[in-house]
Parts: C-alpha cells; structure tokens; sequence
C-alpha cells in the first residue's frame, strides 16, 4: 500500500433520493478495497471528522461522510448546521438509515470496490452506527460512545431519539464498540445493557471501555481526547476492519 | 452525549454576524460540548434569525464561570440604569 489517495466533496443520493453532500476519501494503489460510511459526530460535518475520513483511506479503505445536516442547512458552515440541526431535534432516524444506504450504494458501485462496506459512527453517530447496521446488510459497523441505543434522553434535552436497544436481534453484521468508563452518555451500566442485549441475540460483538476516558475521546481538537484510549482504539478498528472489510 | 437542556427564548435586538448586522429573534441556551472553547463543558448561547437562516447567528462559548459573572453584569447593568430607560 503506497498510501496514495484522493479526497474530495462530491454529491449522492440520500434519502428519499434527496442529492446530499458528502466528503470521500479513497486509496489510489490500485488494488481493491473495502468501504467504510463515517457517520459525523453531533458537533457536524466538521475538519476533525473529514480527517478522519482521509485516516481511512490512507488505510486502504474508499471511506464516505454523508453530510446528515445538509438539508437542515445547506451551504452554512458546519457549527451554524449543527446549531440549526440541533434545535430541531438532530436527525431523523429514518432519514439517518436512507443516507448511510445511499452512501453504502455509492461506496459499493465504486471501480475497486470488493463490495464489502461498513459503517463507523462517534457520539451521536454511534447510536446511528448501531441503528444503520440493524437496518441495513452491512459487513461490520463501529460504535463510539454512541448515546441512547439505551436510555432515553432526560426531559427537556432537544434530541428526539428513542432508546433502539430492541433492534438488537436485527444487527447484520459484527459490531465494535468503543466507550469511555467515564461518560454519562452512554454509561457504563448502559454499555453493559446493550451488550447483554447483544449476547442475548446471539449476535458477534467487541466492547472496550478505557479508563481515564471520557465522551469523545477520538477528538484530536477538544479536551476530551485521550491519547491512549484514541491510539488503542484506532488499532481495535484496523484489526475489526481487517478482518471483516480488507480488499 | 453532545447535547444538554437547551432554554429557548424570545428576543428583541441586533446582533453582528460574519455578514454583518441583522435582527434577532431568537435565543438558545444551553450547556454542552463546545465548538472551540478548550473546556469540555461551555454554556452556548446562540443569538438567532432562523428565518434569514442558519448562518444568522452569533455564537459565544463561556465556561461555566464565565456565564455567572456575565449573568451577575447584565443584572448589574440594568439595575444601575435611571429610571425609565431599563
């Protein structure tokens, strides 16, 4: 792998056939390679998630970020979209599983594609990460320090999301999750739920939770990052992918 | 999680945006992750024109700190203003 890629914005259908932006990172060594759907964190579709995006392929991975605020604010700059996205409650699951399926078709269709994809999501991305690949056929999905796949939110929080632990027995693919033993959300005892919930399924999962890490502790730009919990976890995610993923 | 309780409030005035003045309407306010501030926790308040827009909107993040003594000042401010124009 010579570590070669391209990384540029470009449009595909989401939900609905709505035309979205989305952010595509993808190796240009010629040889084929799995696809990775990164679901962008609450704060927006964002610099430190578009690197992110680039890190993947720079592992050989075609990676794809659909912009999820695009219809609530097009052309703004990500923090006034996730401001707006915000208020209006954060996205609609239904829309969140029609976007990652348009950008798993568009990584799928792509010329080197070995036609594996899977879907990795930070903070509200990991519940949408879990939501996707309970409602869709992917080949592996990463869930980090996603919120409310158990639990509901408190009273008077603006995000409407309801708890989707009961989608368990529908997950199509194994999952990775990787969690900070000092969050809130989700909790330790909400981590613990959702895995018995997993083994209950009989469905192949991994979860890690790091002490001394809290929420976000892949964000290289905020305080939360965690420098061991973030390169720990990076490895976590090269091993999952390369074994459910890799060309 | 990335979002907190959120007041939400009526507002009357202007604020400077990155285009320049324009009218607000709205205000938010709640605890959360910030955008840029080095904390892990900021009180945001977003003074808005929803109806200009998502980029209608003047951000600040203050630390928890911060916002109390903003908070004291605004009171202080208008308490100390004459009669009649506060």
């Amino acid at each position: 792998m010579n570590e070669a890629l391209i990384a540029e914005t470009i449009s595909i259908a989401g939900h609905g056939g709505d035309e979205i932006e989305a952010y595509l990172a993808r190796p240009l060594g010629g040889e084929s390679f799995g696809g990775v759907v990164v679901i962008h964190h609450m704060p927006g579709y964002d610099g430190g998630t578009k690197e992110i995006t680039r890190t993947f392929a720079a592992h050989g991975y075609a990676a794809l970020m659909p912009n999820l605020y695009h219809r609530d604010a097009p052309g703004a700059s990500p923090d006034d979209a996730a401001a707006a996205a915000r208020a209006m409650g954060g996205v609609p699951d239904e829309r969140l599983v029609g976007d990652v399926r348009g950008a798993a078709d568009y990584l799928r269709a792509l010329d080197g594609s070995n036609g594996k994809v899977g879907v990795i999501g930070y903070c509200s991305g990991g519940r949408q990460s879990f939501l996707a690949a309970c409602s869709l056929p992917l080949d592996a999905a990463v869930d980090c320090y996603g919120a409310f796949v158990v639990g509901t939110p408190p009273e008077g929080m603006p995000l409407k999301v309801r708890p989707i632990v009961d989608l368990a027995p529908n997950l199509s693919c194994p999952l990775l999750g990787l969690f900070g033993e000092d969050d809130q959300y989700p909790s330790p005892d909400q981590v613990a739920e959702l895995d018995k919930a997993l083994i209950e399924a009989g469905k192949a999962h991994e979860f890690h939770s790091y002490e001394g890490a809290g929420h976000a502790f892949f964000s290289v730009n905020r305080p939360a990052y965690r420098v061991e919990a973030a390169n720990d976890g990076w490895q976590k995610i090269w091993d999952f992918y390369g074994r459910y993923l890799a060309g | 999680m990335c979002t907190y309780l959120t007041e939400k409030i009526v507002v009357d005035g202007s604020g400077k945006g990155a285009a320049g003045w324009f009218s607000l309407t709205d205000a938010t306010v709640y605890l959360d992750h910030p955008q840029h501030a080095p904390a892990e926790h900021t009180l945001n308040i977003d003074f808005l024109n929803p109806a200009q827009g998502p980029s209608a909107r003047v951000a600040v993040e203050l630390t928890a700190d911060s916002a109390r003594a903003l908070a004291r000042a605004i009171e202080a401010a208008l308490q100390a203003a004459p009669p009649g124009l506060a």
